[in-house]
């Protein structure tokens, strides 16, 4: 099996406080923690999983500045045989259809003969949902968003895909597809000591646009549909009633509201 | 007059919520753009369907066809881009669902239609329209322009209440454009959602955990959370991380791909509130949130918050929940 992951570096922003750059395009990067997007750590490991029983090649490919190399190290100590990343200033400014474009193009040239690729349904700083689906539309195959099971089974795959409320609904796609994973799909291993040793020796190539032939009219704010305007800060309709002080003060008043409303079983 | 097409999203003989979300949200998008509002349903045997709708669109665009009994992105998309390249509508609404996730991106992108993921608003500025959507998991919103139009978007669930319209929607069948049968995809079967033995839906008081508090295979961790809810006669309950970690069962989880709970006391532990949870808890009577972060979402849901570490709140919201029942 031939099989490609995408993956993308993003900051960790649960914990953080998120700052909008003067200009409204960004947030400040300084402070915030990057790794890999939490979906691409499933899809990641059901890339491997996937080489680990059929056999074959992982190749992970992100599109991004140097830093997300970090991210593709992870993916070559957990398994990955090789890494690609995208960089070009052409690329700043490009929405999920424009780095569709630019992923198709990369795929196309580091593993052309692919049979199975992998995506997260969202990232999680974005949170488009849109790019996995969108890369599939752009190589004319087919694709499945939110997978949470994946068999293969000779030139096709069987597939539950997540809806809502719990249920799910089993599929059959036929190969090579896009398979654009929901969390819990697996269980992510973890970066062990001897795969960053083997990692180091695994090639992490460094392409630009003129690399993968794509013109930066194609992609960057040329190549895209969509134009971020800006960024604010969300208006704030209702807001809790904080309660301050040390945790002993805080625990106090909250258990005697709790009273007060008869939520304590006596 | 131009149109803005609404997706109508059914599954098993239902008509979801999104899609009377999405027709009555429209109204004033479709007036600032000029247009009427047309429902478009694909489906087989949908007479039913039909007739709930009339109230809530202008026009119903029907196709029947067998190959679309059950949802599969394919051959919406087959028929979807037959009908947006025949009537050219101004905007296309599709849900921010399972359903719409999977289908909306392929289809704008064979179309070469600009599309807003997971809208939660929109605005008419020169006649263009811009998208109001969410980044940085709520923390963040953001407005979009469209290179050019016809427009289309994925609306978030909840986003726009249902309001009954009251219209009366003419109806148009359209044949179906699907000339054989899609291969690249096939629909085998529905697997329910398991049963449990704790039922979090009848729960009065629910402790939701999510991934600040850590590592919950730590014996330490959770008989700290079991001892409050012990002590509040609470069931626990999570986000999703918790259940991805195997920590908790599925039915455990709240949220839109987990249940819909709706208790006297829901009192969130560690959970940053994204839409996805909030969608599964906003109706509690009493939400209560301890999160360290003073920005987290969850906080503009909860009618109480206390920003601190929730290590330290909980142990001591145990003891002084202990005193009061001792001294009753
Ligand atoms: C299609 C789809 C469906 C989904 N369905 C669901 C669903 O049904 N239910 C669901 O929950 N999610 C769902 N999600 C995931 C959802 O988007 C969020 O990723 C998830 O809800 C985040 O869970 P969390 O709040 O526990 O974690 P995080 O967002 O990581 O938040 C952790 C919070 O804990 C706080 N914290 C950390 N340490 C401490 C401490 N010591 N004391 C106090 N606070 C602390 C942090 O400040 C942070 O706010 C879905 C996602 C998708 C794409
Ligand atoms: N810059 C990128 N490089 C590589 N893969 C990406 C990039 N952006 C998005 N993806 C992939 O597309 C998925 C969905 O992202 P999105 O549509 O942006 O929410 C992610 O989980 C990744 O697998």
């Amino acid at each position: 099996m031939k099989i490609v992951v995408c993956v993308k570096h993003v900051p960790d922003t649960a914990e953080a406080d998120v700052v909008i750059t003067p200009d409204k395009k960004g947030i400040k990067k300084e402070g915030l923690a990057f790794g890999i997007n939490e979906w691409d750590e499933y899809a990641l490991e059901e890339a491997i999983l996937t080489k680990e029983k059929y056999g074959g090649e992982v190749v992970a490919i992100t599109i991004g500045g140097k830093d997300s190399e970090d991210t593709l190290r992870r993916c070559l100590a957990k398994g990955a045989d090789r890494a690609v990343r995208v960089e070009d200033p052409a690329l700043e400014g490009s929405d999920a259809y424009a780095l569709a474009k630019a992923l198709g193009a990369v795929i196309k040239k580091e593993m052309p003969d692919y049979d199975i690729i992998f995506t997260g349904t969202q990232a999680g700083d974005d949170g488009f949902a849109q790019v996995g689906q969108t890369l599939a539309e752009t190589l004319g195959i087919p694709h499945a968003a939110l997978v949470t099971k994946v068999e293969i089974q000779d030139g096709k795959a069987k597939i539950h895909r997540e809806l809502e409320g719990g249920l799910e609904e089993v599929l059959e796609i036929q190969l090579p597809a896009v398979l654009a994973v929901q969390t819990g799909i697996n269980e992510p291993r973890y970066v062990s000591i001897m795969g960053i040793r083997k990692a180091k020796k695994k090639e992490l190539k460094v392409l630009n646009l003129s690399d993968v032939g794509l013109s930066p009219d194609e992609v960057g704010e040329k190549g895209s549909l969509l134009k971020l305007e800006e960024l604010y800060v969300p208006p704030v309709e209702k807001m809790a009633e904080i309660l301050t002080g040390a945790p002993e003060e805080t625990a106090a008043r909250l258990a005697s509201i709790l009273d007060e409303k008869g939520l304590i079983p006596k | 007059m131009a149109e803005v097409f609404v997706l109508v999203e059914h599954r098993r003989g239902e008509i979801r919520d999104i899609t009377f979300e999405m027709l009555s949200g429209c109204r004033d998008v479709a007036k600032s753009l000029d247009a009427s509002v047309t429902a478009v349903l694909l489906g087989k045997n949908v007479d039913n369907f039909v007739e709930q709708l009339k109230s809530w669109a202008d026009k119903i665009l029907v196709v029947e066809d067998d190959k679309l009994e059950n949802f599969n992105a394919e051959a919406y998309q087959k028929v979807l881009s037959h009908l947006i390249k025949e009537r050219n509508p101004v905007l296309t609404l599709i849900g921010h669902t399972s359903f719409g996730m999977d289908l909306a991106p392929a289809l704008a992108a064979e179309l070469g239609i600009p599309l807003a993921t997971d809208c939660i608003g929109f605005e008419v500025k020169d006649g263009a329209l811009i998208a109001i959507r969410q980044m940085y998991g709520g923390k963040v919103n953001a407005r979009f322009s469209f290179k050019k139009s016809p427009y289309m978007a994925t609306i978030r669930s909840a986003a726009f209440k249902a309001e009954e319209l009251g219209l009366s929607a003419e109806v148009e069948k359209v044949p179906s454009p699907l000339t054989e049968e899609v291969t690249t995809k096939r629909f085998l079967e529905y697997v329910e959602a398991v049963v449990g033995e704790v039922d979090i839906t009848q729960a009065e008081r629910i402790v939701a955990i999510g991934r600040g508090v850590g590592d919950y295979s730590d014996e330490k961790v959770r008989s700290m959370i079991e001892e409050l809810a012990n002590e509040l006669g609470a069931v626990i309950a999570c986000s999703r991380p918790i259940v991805d970690k195997g920590w908790l069962p599925k039915d455990r989880q709240v949220g839109t791909s987990g249940k819909t709970v709706k208790p006297k006391l829901y009192l969130a532990l560690g959970i940053s509130g994204a839409f996805q949870h909030v969608a599964g808890m906003s109706a509690s009577e009493t939400i209560v949130a301890v999160n360290k972060d003073p920005k987290a979402p969850i906080f503009t849901v909860a009618d109480y918050g206390i920003v601190d570490d929730l290590f330290k709140v909980v142990p001591a919201l145990t003891e002084k929940i202990r005193e009061i029942k001792g001294g009753s």
